[in-house]
């Protein structure tokens, strides 16, 4: 009895094994691939470990394209990504806040309009929002990227922070008020350190879909010095410009690198932002 | 009086009323300016022939009537992204609930399994990732060469075919079933181990304890996850626009894809304009759908 239910533990553990293998077979793959000689890649793809680990596809790889390496694609990604998360976090509190805490008028009005923004898709606007960015002479400048992210037009954000908000007890507010603390000093002494879980959830699904972001990029980018890595990987991996795939397999496994690292360090807060809130990864 | 003036400010300021707007100032300067406007002036363009460089002229409804009546590849690309969203959303929810219901089982490694199932979709919509599908399955790419591995020497096209170009986009989108599996999971975590216990002592087996306990506690969560993804699915870009450009013969050409070409590559950008609201019209009609259907298979009774 004893041996029988170890037996289908340890086949348990074989099956989910074997079925994670799979699944992560083919970035596992890449990985590998970029450390082999960028010939021998496909003569070779089916076997996963290369012969002997080389690193000049990196190197290769990192001189990028039109004598711009990719330092500067790095760069120009962290630059965006970090300061529209910051933007978008820090507004999102606010909002929150406001909605979470006050009554005022229009509030119901605001609360469907959160609503509206979270169900309209990107996509949707992906061409009215060009229309009206090209009229405010946007159109070749990161603003598109960043500024309308510092103001909380991602409904996902606040309403994963007002949850967060309405699990404070209501008798703090209460007893900084009798001890005359405005909404302002309530806001930044209490509310803001409160949430630093949901600050910390939104800052990286923020962070990752900022990072991934190449729609936006390949419509509004259009100097290649400037270009973040998702659209750089895109040009390089374009027929003509390279058939280096071992230095596009190298270029592509350093692009997802943020992600991997924030998921391996901070896989709580992700998995509690989609379990909560239904975020999308 | 300049303090009475500053006192009275501040008072006003701290008023909860006031308070609530300034905190909100954000979010309404940025829908009006960001949402509001942009849909706006999208609606007149729509309804203008426009393409970038010259001024538009006003056409009426020109735009929609074509698209309606003399544009077949729209209704083409309205195929494919129904097949697309149709196929791969309940192929991903069916294979992450059974994945979840897998994991639900604890042990020492299942953090360490969950976290192996769920990096797929965390860089699922990457270009890099993008670009690896691309090659996987190219003529002498892993796909081919791990079907010779396994006796089935080929070197099939399958991007070149248009019966299994639109697969290799389905498989990636079911490849990144990790969310889904992950909200799937936490909603399993709430069903009370006491409903279990009851129906075994009433003699239920395993698998209709699934089909009349897991199963109906599971539908509104499954019908979140539904939604969700279905519009999601409707708006697929990157992977289209990278792996196969709508090819072959447009038989894997998106909707968004097709609008950004219109847009930017044929420079039909009022055109454009006005295939976008379609989508959103399209997109409201079956969320409404999805909604109207709630009723017949989604529990909604407590535990």
């Amino acid at each position: 009895m004893m041996t029988r239910k170890k037996a289908g533990k340890i086949l348990y553990h074989v099956i989910v094994c074997s079925l994670g293998l799979v699944m992560i077979y083919p970035l596992f793959w890449m990985f590998m691939s970029s450390f082999k000689e960028s010939n021998t890649i496909f003569l070779t793809a089916g076997q996963l470990i290369p012969e002997k680990f080389v690193f000049t596809n990196y190197a290769n790889g990192w001189k990028g394209f039109a004598k711009i390496s990719f330092a500067v694609f790095f760069k120009n990604s962290f630059f965006i990504a970090i300061t529209a998360t910051l933007g978008t976090v820090f507004s999102s509190a606010l909002v929150a806040y406001g909605l979470a805490r006050c009554r005022f008028f229009g509030r119901k009005i605001l609360f469907a309009a959160m609503l509206v923004s979270m169900m309209l898709p990107a996509q949707v606007l992906m061409i009215p929002q060009y229309l009206w960015y090209q009229k405010l002479g946007w159109v070749g400048s990161y603003k598109p990227l960043i500024l309308p992210y510092c103001f909380a037009i991602q409904g996902f954000f606040v309403y994963l922070m007002i949850n967060f908000i309405d699990g404070i007890p209501k008798e703090l507010d209460e007893a900084a008020k009798i001890d005359g603390c405005s909404y302002y000093s309530i806001f930044s002494r209490i509310i803001m350190p409160l949430i630093t879980p949901a600050l910390i959830t939104a800052s990286i699904f923020s962070f990752m879909w900022r990072w991934d972001d190449f729609l936006s990029a390949l419509l509004y980018i259009n100097e290649s010095a400037r270009y973040p890595v998702s659209l750089a990987l895109k040009l390089f991996s374009d027929p003509g410009s390279s058939s280096d795939y071992g230095a596009m397999f190298a270029m592509a496994s350093l692009s997802i690198l943020p992600a991997v690292i924030i998921f391996i360090c901070l896989q709580k807060y992700l998995v509690e932002g989609i379990s909560t809130s239904g975020l999308k990864g | 009086m300049k303090d009475t003036f500053g006192a009275g400010l501040r008072h006003f300021l701290n008023k909860e009323s006031t308070a609530g707007v300034v905190f909100s100032l954000p979010f309404i300067v940025g829908f009006l300016l960001f949402m509001v406007v942009p849909m706006g002036i999208s609606f007149y363009y729509s309804l203008c022939d426009y393409n970038i460089l010259s001024p538009p002229v006003f056409t009426g409804l020109n735009n929609y009537i074509k698209m309606f009546t003399n544009d077949n590849v729209f209704y083409k690309t309205i195929g494919v992204t129904f097949y697309f969203a149709f196929v791969s959303v309940p192929l991903r929810l069916i294979f992450a609930l059974m994945v979840a219901l897998l994991l639900l089982k604890s042990s020492k490694a299942t953090g360490f399994y969950r976290a192996f199932y769920y990096l797929p979709s965390i860089i699922g919509g990457s270009v890099a990732v993008s670009i690896l599908w691309k090659r996987m399955f190219a003529t002498d790419g892993v796909v081919n060469l791990l079907l010779g591995i396994l006796g089935i020497h080929t070197n099939y096209a399958w991007l070149g075919n248009t019966k299994t170009a639109i697969w290799t986009l389905i498989i990636l989108a079911i490849w990144q079933f990790g969310s889904s599996m992950l909200i799937f999971l936490s909603s399993l975590k709430q069903i009370p181990v006491s409903l279990y216990e009851a129906s075994r002592v009433d003699g239920a087996n395993k698998f209709s304890q699934f089909f009349k306990i897991t199963l109906p506690l599971l539908t509104p969560t499954i019908f979140f996850n539904l939604v969700m993804q279905m519009i999601n699915g409707f708006l697929a870009f990157t992977q289209c626009f990278i792996i196969t450009q709508g090819k072959p013969l447009n038989s894997t050409l998106f909707y968004t894809v097709y609008m950004y070409q219109q847009s930017f590559e044929f420079y039909n950008t009022g055109y454009g304009a006005a295939l976008a609201w379609v989508m959103l019209l399209l997109i409201s009609v079956i969320t409404v759908i999805l909604f109207a259907t709630k009723r017949f298979w989604v529990y909604t009774e407590g535990v």
